[in-house]
């Protein structure tokens, strides 16, 4: 699995995300500028966590606007696969590879913690790996995570099973207690039509390791790397 | 616009917090009067906070040296080696003052100086921590005071991507009028690539990058080094504010700019900014320095040579550049969309010359602007010392669950799980133990790959022990922070210390700064725990109430193998619980007694360092072995709080049966014995422990096993793991929601 990170001013979790790419797949990730105009020739193209320009303006929104999003957009056209991992995932719906928006947290509050997330569609490229309605447990750490799309958009991904993952109890039970950051329908990531784009807010990229409390974030690599 | 030759009047001087000695001794040394501008660096330079004119006769009887110390205090940071040619650099700071005035910017401000600290060494940051205090959580301000710090440490550590892995919350009504904000941040480099201050070669190029220079903060220095009275909000255009994106920017393109071998030194600009770091530059290279504050980009027009000297605006460094790199050097930092200019060179007339719009603004002798910063050996009284508490004569629970529960629920002892899930911990994936438990656990990389070695880290300090015995609670302090890291299995290697008091002007706030002194130095010495940084905050009085003294500890363990680590959950069932250590218990200024029952009574409980040696290497030993599933220091509260801590941790009961007691049962299960340790194992592991304990002289008994739903003591305590977790995580959010 060849991969490309990119990497903008202010994000921070991108050694992170090369770290779990390496670990799985014995294959080190482009690390790319955003001033790059091309990508490298790679299977997966990876947007990180952080802070890009400091959250400034709207999170994600400077970053969206960066002479290396082109690019990213022809690799989605041509079916190549687009991580966006928390300010990866407002990223992307700030290029609008994605619908809907993330918000602030309900609670108003940064959280950082491990939660359990429930894979409610197994049969997606980041996802095979998983049993359908598996429970994994999963590090968050955010401020604005407040997933929120129109009723339309909301239930075309619904209907469409482009729900990939959800915030739900130990026992896989979806409720407000579970859900961190007030997500609309405990949405914690989504997939686009064509099945090759994931937002996520979760860093499955930070429990890969025994030595992490867990390794229950491997799946999602290890299924990028069955397919690419 | 205040011009730079105005007569230099009584009052200016006194604005500028100089005494007229003080100001008599700068006639004598430069021969005439200052300019308004030589003032004002010389304010800066000679204040309590910069030139520790107060402290500095005491920090020189601290031990700081040790086989592994690289660099002691006096730099950035200290850096300690970790073998295989790593080394972690770490410091300790106080960012009190502007913290109680504008709790938000104050605390960001505060981790971003830390930060700056350490990457300037060039090393990049693996943890932060934060010991904070607070006053007591029914005054007024205390609320907004904790929300605003705590949002701060998040707000900046978070965004800069630094993991927050551990620290302090405490409340008591001696910090209402100043609260303590103690920002510690630790980093990893290679032992040969350490950056320092010290300029070297004449005519080279002084560059500035970062931030632009504005109006903010300008006598930030001076205001922490005065106490506070009631108008103390007046000074909040004295705080800074912090901008976490620009200092990541500056972290990587200090780190890039390191890399490619154009620097010569290196500064950041923290307290008194552009003064501070261009004289200890020049006067550590035994140097000149000339700063030519045309080029200094500035975010608003028309600053004088006053302001931009004295200027604290954030995230801005100095360095010295090769001059045939400094292309290449302005070319990282544009790309990182950082300001950089050249806006000075080094000198070999040992002078400090700042010019503005062509004209001399400032010419000081550099080396006597540091050396020659006034030194007081301050009158201090010994602090007296209070009687011993007879166990037998404090009161007893009239039941011990409900004491307990709301042991577990009052302010001090309740989770700060509220506090730390604002705080990225997880952050750069090394997060072996995470908040919560004894000390932090982060696992470091060898260079050339094999097993992971590990970094514990802990902050430590019992202020209501410091108040009542400087001495003692000075040792106390390090012998904590020498079990918290012992008990995850890493070994104390070295400490930094943050010194908080109140006005050393008074012969007994001194007394208790020298009392804690040798108390931190004993224990040091005793426990091979060297200081290698650090920081002195005093002045900590509102009105004429001081704090309680405060000296917080940051302290740094190194594990061969970060596999080996424990944590302090009880893990399995029927593995046999083991108290280490003596208990005799110990009552004076326990938890037990302040919390329940407001009292603060009594001595606290000595340390001897000898036993505390002996029981922390066993401890440790066993824990590497592999010999442990769980091991816990005890603390606060005695050994029923760690007893539910332990459980709460691992949502599994236990059965504890009672040794025979020659006290009162509550001193047994509240007292606060030092040198005691919790710990678990199989039960055929256990009695082999036992007997290595008897061995090695290190009292250890049996006194339960782990298993079920509840902690139970005989009929004194039956209470349910989840009624214990309610209670333990109920207070801070209740109180931070106004509940």
């Amino acid at each position: 699995m060849k991969s490309a990170v990119l990497v903008f001013p202010g994000i921070n979790r991108e050694r992170d995300l090369a770290r779990a790419f390496e670990v799985v797949s014995g294959v080190k990730s482009h690390m790319v500028w955003h001033t790059e105009t091309e990508l490298p020739d790679v299977d997966v193209v990876a947007i990180p966590g952080g802070f890009s320009y400091g959250d400034y303006l709207r999170c994600g929104a400077i970053a969206a606007r960066s002479p290396i999003v082109d690019a990213v957009r022809r690799h989605a056209e041509r079916g190549g696969y687009v991580l966006g991992i928390c300010n990866g995932f407002q990223i992307v719906t700030e290029i609008g590879l994605l619908p809907g928006a993330l918000m602030r947290n309900a609670s108003l509050k940064f959280v950082c913690k491990e939660v359990r997330l429930r894979v409610d569609n197994a049969t997606t490229a980041f996802t095979s790996a998983y049993a359908p309605g598996q429970v994994i447990r999963c590090p968050i750490a955010h401020g604005e995570g407040n997933y929120f799309a129109d009723a339309e958009t909301l239930a075309r991904l619904e209907g469409e099973g482009r729900v990939v993952f959800r915030y739900c109890d130990a026992e896989g039970r979806t409720t407000d207690a579970a859900d961190p950051n007030g997500s609309i329908n405990h949405i914690a990531g989504i997939l686009n039509e064509r099945g090759n784009v994931l937002g996520m807010m979760p860093h499955p990229e930070n429990l890969i390791e025994s030595l992490q409390g867990g390794i229950d974030g491997r799946g999602l690599f290890e299924s990028l790397a069955k397919v690419a | 616009m205040l011009r730079n030759d105005i007569p230099i009047t009584p009052e200016l001087v006194a604005e500028h917090g100089l005494k007229p000695d003080e100001y008599q001794r700068i006639l004598d040394l430069i021969g005439r009067e200052p300019t308004l501008t030589e003032l004002g660096i010389f304010s800066a330079m000679w204040n309590e906070h910069c030139s520790y004119k107060s402290s500095k006769k005491w920090l020189k009887t601290l031990p700081t040296k040790g086989e592994r110390v690289l660099i002691g205090p006096g730099e950035n940071a200290g850096v300690v080696d970790i073998g295989d040619g790593q080394a972690v650099v770490f410091k300790m700071e106080s960012h009190n003052h502007p913290s109680y005035i504008e709790p938000y910017q104050g605390a960001t401000t505060g981790v971003g100086g830390i930060l700056r600290d350490v990457f300037t060494m060039g090393a990049r940051p693996i943890a932060a921590m934060n010991a904070l205090r607070f006053g007591e959580p029914t005054h007024p301000k205390t609320h907004h005071i904790v929300s605003g710090v705590v949002a701060g440490v998040g707000g900046y550590g978070n965004s800069f991507g630094v993991p927050t892995v551990g620290g302090e919350v405490n409340f008591h009504r001696r910090y209402n009028g100043n609260c303590l904000v103690n920002a510690f941040a630790a980093g990893l480099l290679d032992a040969d690539k350490i950056f320092l201050s010290e300029a070297k070669g004449v005519g080279m190029p002084v560059v500035y990058l970062g931030s632009k220079t504005g109006r903010d903060g300008i006598h930030g220095a001076s205001m922490a080094s005065a106490e506070f009275d009631d108008n103390s909000a007046e000074k909040r255009p004295t705080v800074q504010v912090g901008d976490p994106f620009a200092e990541k920017l500056l972290l990587e393109a200090s780190l890039e700019l390191m890399a490619s071998g154009a620097v010569i030194a290196i500064q950041d600009m923290g307290a008194a900014g552009l003064t501070c770091s261009a004289v200890e530059m020049g006067a550590k290279g035994n140097l000149g320095l000339e700063l030519n504050l045309d080029a200094v980009p500035c975010r608003e027009p028309g600053m004088t040579a006053y302001e931009m000297m004295l200027s604290e605006s954030q995230e801005r460094m100095l360095m010295v550049l090769h001059p045939h790199l400094e292309q290449q050097a302005e070319a990282i930092f544009r790309k990182w969309g950082l300001d950089f200019a050249i806006v000075g060179q080094t000198t070999d007339t040992l002078r400090f010359v700042v010019k503005h719009h062509g004209e001399v603004m400032a010419d000081l002798p550099i080396k006597d602007l540091g050396d020659q910063a006034p030194e007081y050996d301050r009158p201090w009284v010994e602090p007296k010392k209070l009687p011993v508490l007879d166990p037998a004569a404090t009161r007893a629970p009239e039941d011990y669950r409900q004491a307990l529960l709301d042991l577990l629920g009052s302010p001090n002892l309740s989770s700060r799980r509220w506090v730390w899930e604002q705080y990225d911990h997880l952050i750069q994936g090394n997060t072996v133990q995470r908040p919560g438990g004894d000390a932090a656990v982060v696992r470091v990389e060898r260079p050339n790959g094999g097993k992971a070695k590990g970094l514990g880290f802990t902050c430590d300090v019992t202020p209501r022990y410091v108040e009542a015995d400087p001495y003692e609670g000075g040792k106390q302090a390090i012998a904590e922070s020498w079990r918290n890291l012992n008990a995850v299995g890493s070994r104390p290697i070295a400490v930094t210390d943050n010194l908080n008091f109140g006005n050393p002007e008074r012969p007994e706030i001194m007394g208790q700064f020298v009392a804690a002194l040798r108390g931190l130095g004993e224990a040091c010495r005793a426990l091979d725990m060297p200081i290698v940084s650090g920081n002195v905050s005093l002045y900590n009085e509102t009105n004429g109430v001081a704090i309680l003294p405060t000296p917080a500890i940051g302290a740094v363990g190194l594990m061969d193998d970060v596999t080996k680590t424990v944590g302090i959950a009880f893990d399995r069932d029927e593995d046999v619980v083991v108290l280490i250590g003596d208990t005799i218990g110990w009552m004076g200024q326990s938890s037990y007694l302040y919390e329940l029952f407001g009292i603060e009574e009594g001595a606290p409980p000595p340390v001897d360092l000898a036993i505390e040696k002996k029981t922390g290497d066993f401890v440790r030993d066993a824990v590497i072995a592999g010999r442990l599933t769980a091991a816990h220091d005890l603390s606060d509260g005695g050994l029923l709080v760690a007893l539910a801590e332990m459980a709460m941790a691992g949502k599994t009961g236990a059965r504890i049966l009672l040794p025979e007691l020659d006290m009162p049962l509550h001193a047994f299960l509240f007292g606060e014995d030092q040198a005691r340790y919790v710990v678990t194992a199989s039960p055929a592991e256990a009695s082999k422990l036992i007997v290595d304990a008897a061995m090695a002289g290190v009292p250890a008994t049996a006194i339960g096993a782990v298993g079920g739903d509840a902690l139970v003591i005989g009929e004194h305590l039956n209470v349910a793991v989840a009624d214990l977790r309610d209670r333990h995580e109920s207070w801070f959010p209740g109180y931070m929601s106004g509940v």
